[in-house]
């Protein structure tokens, strides 16, 4: 498949399959992501896009009939093998989901958490402060930090769940369709956030929304249900968006982002 | 004017729309009603134990308690000495030496001796108790009846649950009876009980709702838990009786820790009757916590996780402190069902007669609502008097346990 990548993956899939119970969800999936990159994961409903964030994160285990095959390498291992902490690799792989679900506690307690358990010996105040400024949301709590993170606007909230993945300094933040539950407005201030920490941090976002996918990605994974029936989500083209949105390799593919189905 | 009309195969009129209004109103009518009767059971039950803990006694006193006033100072007000000085001046030689013996006068406070005169000297005795309604609706025959039958006793109003009915131990007459002991009893037993099931119970649905895989195993655990909350009280007392009273005596009784005196080394304690009512809540609380637990959005489990912590990390700093006030009111809730338990208690041995306060988990004891049932099955009537009354004292204990269960769950709820 098109890719431009010198082989420096900053996380990669390799023949990924994913189970529920007897349902095969995804499909020996070949993903490679370019580090500092933002990739957009698209692909019609049920396609098993967040099925693949999920496993990319080893967060799976949440879901008791769960299981995996084949492979997700990232920092030189496969985190299936048995001798790799999913707690380990769930610190340096963030994740931001769909709605936003800021912890019942403080804003700067939602911050904190994350770091404190995983050992962070520095000025706390300091690291909440420059995390939400990271996070663009330092002008507008730093005089309520001590309010309920659920007390924010929905925007205002996802960019808290943002500010609590980056506060524990991960590699890669996985994003799935953090902007639907979210007006235009607030989803242009997360799409800005997303180029600022691109500088930063690999990130890959799940989106229903092909212009956000043109607008922030770099490069562009087009998943959907395969063709022969079982309803197994596959790897249909990978590419640079550029590529992708203006000439894709496959008819299925165009017809997707030009909105024919999907 | 209708707006109805006939569009595809939507058949809507007038006639049609009014019908699905009526049964509607039928519905809500049969609602209604069933709360009502629910409201009508739980007067009828209410003015039934408050119409026998009010209302006119015929008393007779051996002494008027007048007459022992000392200086116009009533008997109430009198110190120690005085009361003693009474006390042995109106009761025999021999059972005033009885009283000394039991416990010397020197060491009896006040209270006690009054106590003592009360019961020995001035012995009232309640001819006949007519209830709140008779009271109320029938005074002037009820003093006919005094004049033609009981001369010369009293036509007293009586509150029977009063201050000194809840501060008095127990007593064979029940002009003077009080619950003390089995208020003090309740409580202990109670205590232990949460101090046993509380822990465990949450520990256990802890681990049921997030650690559990759901296999063969843990589904029977499961069913067997469900099916324990149903199972007859009263099985659970024969088998607090064979395992705490039994198996266990040489603990329960405290002789295994040197702790036991002679009267209560058979395992008949405070420890086995907590420990029978704690076995008996498990399953509830168990149940409660779980759904408390399950009440707690998958969404934070994630963000949790999903931030690198572990799974106990995530249970204690998210899921508990988000189930707590579910987890708290649905215990309180178990442990109130608890408070109201007899029959295991009577069947791992309540006292039936006990003067002596429980002072450890070692004691022997009775409870509010076994006291309730030996007082209910004795004919004579001024007992089921303070059978009502302890009733209402069991009532005001469950109020208040339920309102700390409301002010914890609004403690805690406010916080998330
Ligand atoms: N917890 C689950 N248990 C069983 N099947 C699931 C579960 N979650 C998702 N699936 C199934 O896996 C497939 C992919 O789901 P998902 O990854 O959520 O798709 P997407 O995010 O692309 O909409 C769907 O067919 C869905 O029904
Ligand atoms: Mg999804």
């Amino acid at each position: 498949m098109a890719n431009s990548s010198n082989g420096n993956y900053a996380i990669k899939a390799d023949k990924l399959s994913v189970y529920y119970g007897e349902f095969r969800a995804v499909r020996e999936v070949d993903l490679g992501i370019e580090p500092r990159r933002i990739t957009a994961i698209i692909g019609p409903s049920g396609c098993g896009k967040s099925t693949v964030l999920r496993a990319l994160k080893s967060l799976c285990e949440l879901i008791p009939s769960v299981h995996t095959e084949g492979k997700v390498v990232f920092g030189g291992r496969n985190i299936y093998e048995l001798d790799v902490d999913p707690v380990e690799v769930r610190r340096r792989i963030g994740m931001v989901f769909q709605k936003p679900n800021p912890f019942p506690k403080s804003i700067y307690e939602n911050v904190a958490w994350g770091a404190r358990i995983n050992g962070f010996k520095g000025d706390m105040d300091e690291l909440v402060e420059s995390t939400l400024k990271s996070a663009a949301l330092w002008d507008e709590v730093h005089d309520k930090l001590d309010q309920s993170g659920t007390s924010l606007s929905g925007g205002q909230q996802q960019r808290l769940c943002i500010a609590r993945a980056i506060a524990v300094k991960p590699d890669i933040i996985l994003m799935d369709e953090p902007c639907s539950a979210l007006d235009p407005i607030a989803t242009l201030r997360i799409e800005e956030l997303m180029h600022d920490l691109a500088k930063d941090y690999t990130i890959i976002i799940v989106t229903h929304n092909m212009q956000q996918a043109a607008r922030v990605s770099d490069f562009t994974a087009f998943f959907s249900l395969s063709e022969d029936g079982k309803r197994a989500g596959t790897l249909m083209e990978y590419g640079e968006t550029k590529h992708m949105f203006t000439r894709p390799e496959k008819k299925i593919t165009e017809d997707y982002i030009t909105g024919r189905f999907g | 004017m209708s707006i109805l009309r006939k569009r595809g195969d939507f058949v809507e009129s007038e006639q049609q729309l009014a019908r699905r209004h009526a049964r509607g109103r039928v519905v809500l009518s049969v609602f209604q009603l069933a709360t009502l009767i629910g409201v009508i059971v739980l007067v009828v039950l209410l003015l039934t134990i408050i119409k026998n803990s009010f209302g006119y006694s015929a008393v007779q006193n051996e002494v008027d308690p007048e007459s022992l006033a000392v200086n116009g100072i009533p008997l109430e007000s009198l110190t120690k000495s005085q009361l003693a000085t009474i006390l042995q001046a109106n009761v025999s030689a021999g059972l005033f030496a009885r009283f000394e013996h039991d416990q010397p006068i020197a060491e009896r406070d006040a209270a006690n001796i009054y106590d003592l005169i009360q019961e020995h000297v001035i012995a009232p005795e309640v001819e006949e108790s007519w209830n709140l309604y008779d009271s109320l609706t029938k005074k002037d025959q009820i003093l006919v009846l005094m004049n033609e039958q009981y001369p010369d006793a009293e036509l007293q109003f009586l509150s029977w649950v009063n201050w000194d009915f809840v501060r008095s131990q127990q007593s064979s007459h029940p002009e003077i009876a009080g619950v003390r002991t089995a208020i003090l009893g309740s409580l202990w037993t109670i205590s232990i009980a949460i101090f046993f099931s509380l822990p465990v119970g949450v520990a256990a649905a802890v681990y049921l709702q997030e650690y559990a895989r759901d296999n063969f195993l843990n589904r029977i655990i499961q069913t067997n838990i469900n099916n324990l909350a149903g199972v007859p009280s009263i099985i659970y007392g024969i088998l607090g009786l064979a395992i705490f009273v039994r198996a266990f005596g040489a603990f329960t009784s405290g002789v295994a820790f040197g702790a036991a005196d002679s009267s209560t080394a058979n395992g008949r304690t405070i420890l086995s009757a907590g420990l029978t009512l704690g076995v008996l809540v498990l399953p509830l609380i168990i149940i409660n916590a779980q759904e408390a637990i399950k009440a707690v959005p998958n969404s934070l489990r994630e963000a949790g996780l999903g931030l690198g912590a572990s799974r106990w990390e995530t249970v204690w700093a998210h899921v508990l402190p988000n189930s707590i006030a579910g987890i708290l009111t649905g215990s309180i809730l178990a442990v109130s069902r608890a408070i109201g338990e007899t029959a295991p208690l009577v069947v791992i041995g309540a006292s039936t007669f006990i003067q002596v306060d429980p002072d450890g988990p070692f004691s022997k004891f009775t409870t509010l609502p076994a006291q309730i049932y030996q007082w209910t099955v004795r004919p004579q009537g001024a007992f089921h008097n303070i059978a009502a009354a302890a009733s209402l004292v069991l009532l005001v204990l469950l109020l208040a346990l339920n309102a700390t269960a409301i002010v914890l769950r609004n403690k805690y709820s406010r916080r998330l």
